[in-house]
This record gives C-alpha cells, sequence and structure tokens, in this order.
C-alpha cells in the first residue's frame, strides 16, 4: 500500500524533512534536530502537521447518546464547545483506540481518532449506530489539522494574519477566554476552521482543523508569525519525546487490543455511572466487562521510570529485578516507551510490570541489550509545564 | 548537504578513518545526520584488539541504536572521551570533535575513497 500524503507534504520537503511512513501516511519524522525541536515546543512553540489523524463527524439528534453508548466515557456531560479524552473499547473492555471528542456544535461532534485506527473506529462506530438517529461521516479528506504547540501558541495565534474571530460562528467564545479542552469556531482568509485548546505535547497549545486548500496558506502565516517568537516546525519523533515527558500513552505502545483503560491507568475515564435521559444505567459498549474488570485486582500496572544511568531503555525491552553487578534478574515487566528526556536529562521510560513491584520508588532495572540498567519507580507525569 | 573530504577513507557502515597513525575513525556525517541527536556512545576500551568489521560499540540516539564497527584491525590507543561525555559532538563536528577512537593499525578492510563512499550513500 502506499502511504498517503497530506495536504502540507510539499512544504515539509521543502522544509528539509525526513519524511517517515506513520500509521498509513508519510509524515515528517524530524526537519533538523530532534532535540532542538522538542527544546522549542518547551520553551518557545512547534508547529506540527497532524493531518494523519482521522476525523469522524457525528451529527443528529442523538449524537450524544450514541457517544455514550458507543465510547467509555460521558460525553453527553460535555458541554457545548467542550472537548473531552475518551475511548472505544470492544465487547471484551480491550482498548480499540484512544481518542478526542469535541462537542463543536449543538447536536454535532468531532471524534479524532489515530491514523492507524481511524478506519477500524469508523467502522465499529458505525456498527454501534444500530438504534441511534446519528450519520457518522468521514470527513478527514477535505480537512488539515495543524498544531501549534508551547508557553507561546497565544501570542502566535493572534499574530497571525488572517487568523480571526468571527462571533457569528465562534460558539459563544471569546479568544482570548478559549479554555483548555474546549473549542472554538474562527475564520482563516474568510474560510471556516475549528480551534480547539488541545494537544499531546504536555505544553500550551492549539489544534487547528483547516479545508485542505487552505492549509498550506495557514502552515505559512502561522510559521510566518511565529518565527520571531521561536516557533519551529517540528516532526512525530519530537512528538513522541513531548507526550512521553507528559505522561501520555501511545496507541500500540502503552494502549492495545491486550489492554483495557485499569492497566493503562486510565480507569478514571470508563463511566460506568453514565445513565440516560430516563435515568437508568446506560449500558455502553464493554461495560459489563469494564465493570467485573475494575473489581478485579489486576496482573499488570503501567509505570513510569527513571533511569539513573544514561542508557535509555526502548520499548519492548524486559523490566527485570535488580540482580548482582550488570547481570539482568527475574522478569517483572516490559518496556512500552523509553527515550532520553530532553527537558529532563535522564532516561525516562513507561513499563508494564507485576503489581508488587509497581510502588514508587521501587529499584528495578531494565535489560538494556544484555546489560541491567538501574531504573527506579516515579510517579507521571515525569514533566509538568509551569503553571502561571 | 552531505560532506565527504577527500582525505579520509571511508567503509560501507559510515565509518571514516585518517591517514595518521594511529588512525583516527568516526562517523560520517551521512550517518550522523540518519541517526537523529547522537544521546549516548558506548565505544571499546583503550587496549583492546579490534578486528576490521567487528562491533566494537554503540551509537545511540533519541530514536534508534546503531552498532559501530572497526574499519580496521588493530588495538584501540585512545577513545573520546569528550564524546562520551557530550554526544551531541558527534552531530555538530563528525570529522573534528566528534571524532570516536583511534587505532594502532595492523590490517584494514575494504575502504572506500570519498568518491566511491558518495556514489555508494547516492549523494
Amino acid at each position: 500500500m502506499t502511504d498517503k500524503k497530506t495536504a502540507l507534504y510539499d512544504e515539509h520537503v521543502a522544509l528539509g524533512a525526513s519524511m517517515t511512513p506513520f500509521g498509513g501516511w508519510l509524515m515528517p519524522l524530524r526537519y533538523t534536530s530532534d532535540l532542538a525541536e522538542h527544546r522549542a515546543v518547551r520553551e518557545a512553540a512547534g508547529l506540527f502537521d497532524l493531518s494523519h489523524m482521522g476525523n469522524i463527524n457525528v451529527t443528529g439528534p442523538d449524537a450524544a447518546a450514541f457517544l455514550d453508548h458507543a465510547l467509555v466515557g460521558y460525553i453527553s456531560k460535555v458541554r457545548l464547545m467542550g472537548a473531552r479524552y475518551s475511548i472505544i473499547c470492544a465487547e471484551d473492555g480491550s482498548v480499540l483506540d484512544d481518542l478526542i471528542v469535541y462537542h463543536k456544535a449543538p447536536g454535532e461532534y468531532s471524534v479524532i481518532a489515530n491514523a492507524a485506527n481511524a478506519e477500524l473506529v469508523l467502522a465499529k462506530l458505525q456498527e454501534r449506530t444500530a438504534g441511534f438517529d446519528v450519520v457518522l461521516k468521514d470527513v478527514q479528506a477535505g480537512q488539515a489539522l495543524i498544531a501549534v504547540q508551547g508557553p507561546r501558541a497565544v501570542e502566535i495565534m493572534l499574530a497571525t494574519a488572517g487568523l480571526v474571530e468571527d462571533a457569528e460562528i465562534s460558539g459563544g467564545t471569546a479568544f482570548a477566554d478559549l479554555k483548555y479542552y474546549a473549542c472554538m469556531g474562527m475564520r482563516f482568509e474568510g474560510e471556516p476552521v475549528l480551534v480547539g485548546r488541545t494537544g499531546y505535547t504536555g505544553e500550551d497549545g492549539f489544534e487547528i482543523w483547516v479545508p485542505a486548500g487552505q492549509a498550506v496558506a495557514l502552515w505559512r502565516a502561522l510559521l510566518a508569525a511565529g518565527e520571531p517568537l521561536g516557533l519551529v516546525p517540528a516532526g512525530l519523533s519530537a512528538r513522541d519525546s513531548l507526550r512521553l515527558e507528559a505522561g501520555m500513552p501511545l496507541y500500540g505502545h502503552e494502549l492495545d487490543t491486550t489492554t483495557t483503560p485499569f492497566e493503562a491507568g486510565m480507569g478514571r475515564v470508563v463511566r460506568l455511572d453514565k445513565v440516560s435521559d430516563d435515568g437508568t444505567p446506560v449500558p455502553f459498549v464493554g461495560r459489563d466487562a469494564l465493570a467485573a474488570r475494575k473489581e478485579s485486582a489486576p496482573a499488570r500496572v503501567l509505570v513510569g521510570l527513571r533511569g539513573e544511568g544514561r542508557r535509555p531503555a526502548r520499548a519492548d525491552y524486559d523490566v527485570v529485578l535488580r540482580g548482582t553487578g550488570t547481570e539482568p534478574g527475574t522478569v517483572v515487566g516490559r518496556v512500552t516507551s523509553g527515550a532520553p528526556s530532553p527537558t529532563l536529562g535522564y532516561p525516562i521510560a513507561m513499563a508494564y510490570v507485576t503489581p508488587e513491584v509497581s510502588a514508587e520508588g521501587t529499584e528495578l532495572a531494565v535489560d538494556v541489550r544484555g546489560r541491567a540498567e538501574p531504573f527506579v519507580v516515579v510517579p507521571m507525569p515525569f514533566y509538568r509545564r509551569p503553571q502561571n | 548537504m552531505a560532506d565527504f573530504p577527500e582525505n579520509l577513507k571511508y567503509t560501507t557502515e559510515h565509518e571514516w578513518l585518517d591517514g595518521s597513525t594511529p588512525a583516527v575513525i568516526g562517523v560520517t556525517d551521512v550517518a550522523a545526520e540518519a541517526l537523529g541527536d547522537v544521546v549516548y556512545l558506548e565505544l571499546p576500551e583503550v587496549g583492546a584488539a579490534v578486528e576490521a568489521g567487528a562491533v566494537v560499540g554503540e551509537i545511540e540516539s533519541t530514536k534508534s541504536v546503531s552498532e559501530l564497527y572497526s574499519p580496521v584491525s588493530g588495538t584501540i590507543t585512545e577513545v573520546n572521551t569528550e564524546a562520551v561525555d557530550n554526544p551531541e559532538i558527534v552531530n555538530q563536528d563528525p570529522y573534528g570533535k566528534g571524532w570516536l577512537f583511534k587505532v594502532e593499525v595492523t590490517g584494514t578492510g575494504e575502504l572506500l575513497t570519498a568518491a566511491e563512499y558518495a556514489a555508494h550513500t547516492g549523494n
């Protein structure tokens, strides 16, 4: 299968990006340096092309009730122009994908899924529409998604030529009042765009859905406004190290079909308390399995690990008990994501371990290609942005 | 753009060595570019005997781990401890401050000229 190109592909190539296949798309891995892009997002801002993300429109009188049924979250409680992180599970409670739902108009929602799972999510949602007055539409092809992430994101948005507020389509919010995990309509060069104050970096920032035909113009306008403020284009590599520092899961690593939200520390996302309009519990897909799962002790737990040495752990390496010297001890878990943390200066990792060794401060090791490297269990997130 | 100094010899595994005695060895800017930001270096011990084409260490970047090969046989006389402490100099100056180790050479493997290496890498 040929990897698809986003509306911004030529921009990436012109900027000298190394392109890599990701989730069926050809995406920028890095433009110059992973570390420089990562640091720019923490200190100023980064510009990301996220047009590979799946984008499904859900409309109709039953849209909220349908999403309560199809997802594990309490979507009918998401206020107009609010956004919510949620998960779609199979009947057995396993995670099919994690996603963000935007309540972007009365009776209208956007469901943003991971690129690699976009088709599956659409198919599963479609299956689950039986009995609901709702229409699903895959709107990814006509749209691009551009993210501005970092402490200077607000300034950059305000300085971007052609990006303006319009009370007619804003949904009742002024840009100055847009809250974290909320969205609003704006205009770019006259065309309506959806702006969410959301992201996957641990920083303040915005995600902008723009008609594909306007994507290049918006990308360039954001870069022109942001470059004097330290904005740089940033690739998937920086996006991965940023989300890892922020303790955010990545589907295929921390989440997959062998995992329920509970092992992954996402139990709070599962709303067994959902009730429909008539007050009866919502029998959402996966509910019975998840209710049972919540009552039983987990076989493994997702933890954060901090390296005491300099060698990073990588995905799929064994977590082991500390043995004698550099000899790896008994296997007690597996690393799901790991990297040297550019912000913190030491290796960080997420891993599934047995509950007995999951307490904060537990001294463990990771088998790094035959050598036990010392790691210790620490709370997540590893990095939290300074609050002002 | 890729840069291959004429005075160096190269390997298909993207190492370079110079003609001095002992020979200074490093990785090319093609390797440095492909690796991404280098964050950890595992270099051989001084005094170790190495064989041309054999794995002598590891180069780890933000995203991947690669094996480091010796282009020559001989004895390690020095390793670049500054590069071990500040691995980013491998990206910044792969043919200069970012050198990796020195070998008292007793034999060589297959080596390429700058032009041959450029052809090999498609540059």
